[in-house]
């Protein structure tokens, strides 16, 4: 195990926020605002001198790593093709002059398909940026407007045929389900409209309502109702059985991928490798320590700008905390467990799991424990019997 | 003027009986006992000025925080009367308010020759003044009416002057009244004291007789033992015995309490004072227990000596099965201090090790719960409480029942439960809420009669099962809180009863088990099942609930297997707050209990617990 550990943290991964929207979503609780949050008409002006301070941010890691491997790199938010090209660019330049960004590393840019032009996607495939990932969501009008979401699901086929045309090598597209007012049928249409799009990579998402969130007040005052959760299990196995099917193979909780086209980005989260997360609210996890930069753009502008840290806050993590955090994040895994993991009373537990099908009898005999998709859906609860 | 230096006043052992007042003071809960007994000490001079601190004989509060007995429960005050000028010892003698505890108040009024009976002047004639009223004249002591708290704007003393002065049987002008907050009108009532109560009366030479009203543990000292003398005299070091339990001691220390213990030369007829004999155990020295002589014994003891009995049990078990051993030990260290509570350990399916745990009341009850919570930080779950049931079996035997999943559903020919007669004292425009509850809680009216034009005295005999639970909560409630309730056992009587058990997946979860009328049966498991499934999580199997009466099902529900517990995301900036919520979980998971495979949150039993028979939800115990 120290040795694994060791060579993952040889090797990094790069997050990079994008804190604007032009709009927040129903149901985003997310680190992001839109100009009005800002006091500013629109984003122009902004971007540039936020970049200015995710390139010092950048410096900072250099200091403190060395030129150590760059796996992948990840512009999430927010709304990251709000940026212009150029930002992007300089971004992925500056890595590059630090680092040293593996050939064929991974640049992944998560992209809303309402705001991206074809001169956008040209700028920044010319930079490096090699994975778009697009924000649908849903097929559904109706489902869209409770989700409070801007777009036209016209724009998702186009941008993807877009970002086809211009030699992306990965495309991936994201789902939401178990929406409040969201039939069988609705769920259906979209997933089957997203499994037709010129994908190789699919996430669908239950909806989780979040405190202080338009939709969690919606649904307060009773406008809205969640559907039951019987209802979202369903829907689950019947988007899994879909995806399988047309080859989109899962491997995690949430994510299935043509083989070969997983991300690898997200992978390095849930085998503990090292990543950096540049920019205000970013998670970090090097050699055993987390931490997370302050929230507000502006506040943490301000410490990059006196040279200071961005950090708000860290933890050191145990044995105890390291052992939990493995169990926890690779039971959502296809790689799995490898069953030495466990201790004997763990084993124990998990073979009565096995038993009732909540994880795979196949796998099991390669020693490994690797959730059915019926235990899929139990994964939280089943970390919980494992772990105490 | 009237107070005497202590030095100057009659010394113990040394004292004329007709110098000697032995009095106490009766009042419901909150007239004002404690201020008015803190204002005789300031103006006796027993305790100076500054050395007042707010009610100095409150025994609960300052005792717990120190673990000492630092006051006592008799204080010896000098005073010069006012009217005849001459010098008395009067003993006031504290005496315990509630119901629980009316064996141990009728053995502190055996002490006294004289109460007085306040009265807080802006509430008026309450359940537990008429109590203790009663008990007070039974011993036939003197009753001096005070009406208190003169002071408050809401003071209506002519009002109540009339209704006590009825009660008691003088005249509207004998109440007196008095502020014990102000100091208004005491020195007439120490005064008073003196003028209307009779001295003790009793034999010098005859072989001593001191009647124990109170026995209190001490760390540093042990029990200390309160007496009243009323023949002869007991000296330091002597030998002496207990007639009932047949202990003997020898006296380490003998004295009185002005208001610290002061060792003395003795005790003579009349007088009260402490003893210590080194003995740790309260059972060694019970209250209503007479001591005599070792050399030289009385004959007969002094009347009106029982053994507590409790009246109410419940099952208490420890939240974390690994403080059974603490719970344990903290039940020995406050069985010290209370003969009457008596535990045993018990084993319950669903709770664990335990003990099963006999009060004299609910108050009582509360007491030792909180006491174990608070004193001695253990967390705890309770089972309802129950009363104590006699059932005959078919083959003629007779079982005693203190824990409902013991009753021998099936093979009982006939069973007897405890009954009470209730007296509830409230303002008539509640007569009839108040008759609706009793009614429900399968009353029997005794009677009515009005106190005054807008206050009625209701007296009902119920069974003490309907009391136990949330009776008096229930009774506050219908009645904006200006309802006062007292009762006293009278016996048993026959009950159509059954036992409703409560399964989980088929097996009984004996916390729930419940003795109730056979008409409050299928609510009682209506009402169950349908909190239990509202209470208990789903977990990965169906769960079904049943009521049951023996073999037949009263009612049911089911919880459907869980389908879905999983967060859709876990990248990067979710991983330390998914961590943290799981080792939430990790904790919650201890306060979990299984009833067979099922897991039911510590909070589901609490809950589960604390419901009433009539189908509302209670309310929470604190």
């Amino acid at each position: 195990m120290e040795k694994e550990r060791n060579n993952e943290s040889r090797k990094l991964s790069f997050y990079v926020h994008v804190p604007y929207c032009v709009k927040r979503c129903g149901y985003c609780d997310f680190n992001t605002y839109t100009p009005s949050e800002l006091n500013s008409p629109d984003l122009k002006g902004i971007t540039t001198s936020y970049i200015d301070s995710a390139l010092k941010e950048i410096e900072l890691a250099s200091g403190k790593l060395g030129k150590i491997q760059v796996e992948t790199i990840f512009f999430g938010g927010g709304t990251p093709s709000l940026l212009p090209a150029q930002e992007v660019s300089r971004v992925i330049a500056k890595i590059s002059a630090l680092f040293e960004i593996r050939p064929n590393a991974e640049i992944t840019l998560e992209a809303n398909p309402d705001t991206i032009t074809e001169s956008f996607l040209d700028s920044i495939r010319e930079s490096g940026v090699n994975r778009i990932s697009i924000g649908m969501q849903s097929a559904v009008p109706h489902v869209l407007n409770t989700l409070d979401r801007t777009h036209n699901p016209d724009n998702v086929v186009k941008s993807c045929e877009l970002a086809r045309k211009l030699g992306f090598e990965h495309l991936s597209v994201d789902l939401i389900y178990g929406i409040p007012g969201e039939s069988f049928q609705d769920w259906q249409r979209s997933f089957e409209a997203a499994l037709q799009l010129p994908i190789d990579h699919i996430s669908a998402y239950a909806l989780i309502v979040e405190t202080g969130t338009k939709l969690a007040a919606q649904i307060k005052r009773g406008e809205l109702l969640m559907p039951p959760d019987d209802e979202t299990a369903e829907k689950y196995l019947q988007f899994d059985a879909a995806a399988t099917s047309l080859g989109f193979n899962w491997y995690e909780l949430s994510n299935w991928a043509i083989p070969g086209a997983e991300s690898l980005h997200n992978k390095a989260y849930w085998n503990g490798s090292s990543w950096w997360g540049v920019g205000p609210g970013a998670h970090s996890f090097i050699e055993g320590r987390r931490w997370w930069n302050v929230k507000h753009p502006r506040k943490y502008q301000e410490l990059i700008s006196q040279n200071r840290s961005p950090e708000q806050d860290s933890e050191v993590l145990s044995l105890e905390n390291m052992r939990d955090e493995f169990v926890m994040l690779r039971i959502r895994t296809r790689e799995g467990i490898p069953l030495e993991r466990l201790t004997d009373k763990q084993l124990e537990i998990a073979n009565q799991f096995k038993n009732s099908g909540y994880i795979e009898s196949l796998t099991w005999r390669d020693s490994l424990l690797v959730l059915t998709a019926k235990g899929r859906l139990i994964a939280d609860r089943i970390v919980r019997e494992l772990l105490v | 003027m009237p107070a005497i230096p202590l030095a100057k006043a009659p010394q113990p052992a040394h004292t004329n009986p007709e110098q000697i007042r032995n009095f106490c003071i009766i009042a419901h809960i909150d007239h004002g006992k404690s201020t008015l007994a803190d204002r005789m000490l300031g103006i006796t001079g027993v305790v100076e000025a500054r050395n007042m601190r707010e009610q100095y004989l409150d025994r609960m509060d300052i005792e717990r925080e120190r673990g000492i007995t630092i006051k006592s429960q008799a204080v010896r005050l000098p005073w010069q009367s006012g009217i005849d000028g001459k010098d008395y010892i009067l003993n006031m003698i504290d005496t315990p308010g509630h119901v629980d505890f009316t064996y141990e108040v009728s053995r502190s009024l055996a002490a006294c020759e004289g109460a007085i009976l306040l009265v807080d002047c802006a509430q008026g004639i309450e359940a537990q003044t008429l109590a203790n009223l009663y008990l007070a004249m039974e011993n036939d002591l003197t009753i001096i009416p005070v009406l208190n708290k003169i002071d408050l704007p809401a003071a209506q003393p002519e009002k109540f002057a009339i209704e006590l002065s009825k009660l008691v049987g003088c005249e509207p002008s004998d109440c007196l009244r008095v502020s014990g907050k102000t100091g208004d009108g005491v020195t007439e009532l120490l005064d008073q004291i003196v003028a209307q109560i009779p001295p003790p009366k009793g034999s010098l030479n005859a072989p001593a007789r001191a009647l124990i009203f109170d026995s209190v543990y001490d760390t540093y000292r042990g029990v200390v033992t309160y007496v009243r003398v009323f023949d002869g005299k007991l000296s330091p070091r002597e030998q002496i015995q207990m007639i009932a339990t047949g202990v003997k001691h020898e006296l380490l220390d003998i004295g009185v309490i002005s208001p610290e213990p002061v060792s003395s030369s003795g005790l003579g007829v009349g007088e009260v004072g402490y003893l210590i004999t080194g003995v740790k155990d309260v059972r060694q020295s019970r209250v209503g227990d007479t001591v005599t002589s070792y050399q030289n014994p009385a004959k007969e003891a002094l009347s009106g000596y029982k053994d507590p009995k409790p009246m109410v049990f419940s099952g208490l078990y420890p939240i974390d099965g690994d403080d059974y051993p603490m719970l344990r030990d903290a039940l020995d260290k406050l069985q010290l201090n209370d003969a009457a509570l008596v535990y045993e350990p018990e084993t319950s399916a669903a709770l664990g090790f335990g003990f099963r745990c006999g009060f004299l009341g609910l108050l009582h009850m509360e007491i030792v719960r909180e006491r174990l919570e608070r004193e001695f930080n253990i967390s705890l779950i309770s089972t309802a409480p129950n009363v104590v049931y006699r059932a005959f079996l078919e083959d003629g035997k007779e079982k005693i029942v203190t824990n409902p999943s013991e009753y021998p559903n099936g093979k009982v020919e006939k069973v007897f439960e405890p009954i009470i007669k209730a007296t509830i004292l409230a303002p008539s425009e509640f007569i009839g809420t108040i008759m609706e509850l009793c009614q429900s809680r399968r009353g029997v009216l005794g009677g009515m009669d009005y106190l005054s034009e807008d206050r009625v005295e209701i007296r009902y005999t119920l069974p003490l099962a309907e009391i136990v639970f949330d009776f008096f909560d229930q009774l506050k409630s219908r009645t904006k809180g200006y309802a006062s309730l007292d009762y006293e056992p009278i016996g048993e009587a026959e009950g159509d009863l059954v036992k409703v058990d409560i399964l989980l997946q088929g097996d009984t979860v004996d916390a729930f088990s419940s003795i109730v009328h056979r008409d409050k049966a299928y609510p009682y498991g209506v009402m169950m099942t349908g909190k239990l499934r509202e209470l208990i999580p789903r977990q990965q199997f169906e769960v079904p609930i049943q009521a049951a009466i023996g073999a037949k099902i009263i009612a049911r529900e089911n919880i459907r297997a869980i389908r879905k517990d999983v967060l859709a995301k876990c990248y990067g900036g979710d991983i330390t707050r998914k961590r943290k919520l799981l080792e939430k979980q990790k904790e919650g998971k201890k306060r979990m209990k299984m009833v067979g495979r099922v897991e039911v949150p510590q909070e589901a039993f609490i809950a589960a617990l604390s419901t009433n028979s009539d189908g509302e939800g209670g309310k929470g115990k604190k």
